[in-house]
């Protein structure tokens, strides 16, 4: 039986020895830059908008730290909030250290997120290792982050529960061609704890109110276990441009099964300009307690009419340019780098129903609800 | 019985035969056919931070999560 036990470890440790024979040294650290970017998201009754700024800076050959300052400025007044309450304003804030360990072909990288709104507060510890081999044509990434979630609600000073996530990370990267590189990914995700939202209500039919249903507040199950399995490919042109595609399958055990396709095209123009244009398509099924209209109150031991849970599809059109600048005459700056990111996103919910529309309609006969968005950066970008 | 103990023995036995260059298969693209590789139009790391941002985004508005090469915490939803 102990032979057994020790079956798995002793198998693991020849691979590795394998893996590391084979391997080059070939692993690099980031460059030492300043990358800041505007973000702002318009949509749906929603504008978040924001600047991030990250500093990475090298200590020596092996060892670089970062740190990144994000900030989300929330205007709200989205079909969610204008059902039951009112549009309200609020801001998170976002802080990351991170220090990133070179040795040999490996980089070991560890990171300390806080998360802080007036009523979420997000704590998350990440630890990574990217390891190359294979005379540097294959990359594996093993990752875990772990999380501390604290939940409040405005207005009600007594309310405080908590919520604990885990991700682990599985990726390898595998170069195929001189012009064609290709990538797995593998996550699990756990949550444990209060996952649904204290504001968030959901409706039954009761002919006794004139509207003829009620609202409750919505309850979830306190755990969650997701898998995602993705798997992209890049092609090199010879007019200096690019391919991809990538589709990512999910699914949990909330009953939601999810599928995620990209398509994205990439073109250098001179030395300086680079263009981008994407497509990406999102479906999902309903989660298994889901629904618009329940028939009476408490009707299940989980309840949810959050539209994140419905059936639904969206699809992106995203477009990019970059100017880069690389021997710059400013002193201590090796490569200047302007860019602008604009995405435009269509939701399309097959049954999650808009109780704000306008006109006299019976509970569950309300038109379907969508919306689009618009997403936008601007960037600016040193090396140093 | 016998393949059955060949099945268990099998991972044990193969990476010592490929250590010992057996069958080892070699590396086929070398460093200097990378070149096209490395150019920015291969990274999605050109974008910087910026282009990691698109994450967060369908984040909080899609409900897969995970195989994205991302991490962190708390969200700008509702």
């Amino acid at each position: 039986m102990a032979v057994t036990d020790r079956r798995p470890a002793t198998v693991a440790l020849l691979w590795m020895l394998l893996l590391m024979a084979t391997g080059a040294h070939g692993a690099t650290l980031p460059e030492d830059k300043v990358d800041a970017f505007y973000h702002r998201y318009e949509g749906g009754g929603m504008t978040i908008d924001g600047p991030s700024v990250l500093v990475r800076k090298g200590a020596g050959n092996q060892v670089s730290f970062s740190g990144q300052y994000y900030v989300d400025s929330v205007s709200a007044a989205s079909v969610d909030v204008l059902a039951t309450a009112s549009p309200y304003t609020e801001e998170r804030t976002e802080y990351t250290l991170g220090a990133d360990y070179l040795e040999g072909n490996s980089i070991l990288s560890l990171s300390y997120t806080n998360s802080s709104e007036n009523d979420y507060e997000a704590n998350t510890l990440y630890l990574g290792i990217s390891q190359e081999f294979f005379g540097n044509m294959t990359t594996l990434t093993i990752g875990y982050a772990r999380g501390w979630d604290t939940v409040m609600e405005v207005g009600n000073d007594s309310f405080e529960e908590e919520a604990d996530r885990q991700n682990y990370q599985l990726g390898i990267s595998q170069v195929l061609t001189p012009n064609s590189v290709m990538g797995l990914d593998f996550e699990v995700v756990t949550d444990e704890g209060f996952l649904e939202n204290p504001y968030r209500v959901n409706r039954y039919v009761d002919p006794s109110d004139p509207t003829n249903y009620l609202y409750q507040p919505e309850r979830y199950p306190d755990t969650r276990t997701s898998v995602s399995a993705a798997v992209n490919g890049r092609y090199y042109l010879p007019w200096r441009a690019s391919v991809k595609g990538s589709y990512r399958y999910f699914t949990d055990d909330w009953g939601i099964d999810a599928h995620t396709v990209e398509l994205g095209y990439v073109h250098g123009l001179g030395p300086n300009w680079t263009l981008e244009g994407g497509i990406r398509y999102y479906s999902q099924d309903q989660a298994d307690f889901y629904s618009d209209l329940y028939d009476y109150a408490n009707s299940q031991t989980h309840l949810a009419r959050d539209k994140e849970m419905s059936t639904f599809s969206g699809i992106t059109f995203s477009a990019g340019v970059q100017y880069q600048w690389e021997q710059i005459s400013v002193p201590g700056v090796d490569r200047l780098q302007l860019g602008l990111l604009v995405d435009y996103l269509d939701f399309d919910y097959d049954n999650f129903r808009d109780v704000t529309a306008s006109g006299d309609y019976l509970p569950g006969q309300e038109p379907l609800y969508g919306f689009d968005a618009w997403v936008t950066r601007a960037s600016v970008l040193f090396e140093y | 019985m016998r393949a059955a103990s060949m099945r268990r023995f099998l991972p044990c036995v193969l990476p010592v035969l490929l250590l010992a260059g057996c069958s080892a298969p070699e590396p086929w693209v070398k460093p200097y056919q990378r070149a096209n590789l490395a150019d920015p139009v291969m990274l999605d790391s050109r974008r910087g931070e910026a282009g990691n941002y698109i994450q967060h985004v369908y984040g909080a508005r899609e409900s897969a999560r995970g195989a994205e090469g991302s991490s962190g915490g708390g969200c700008g939803c509702n």
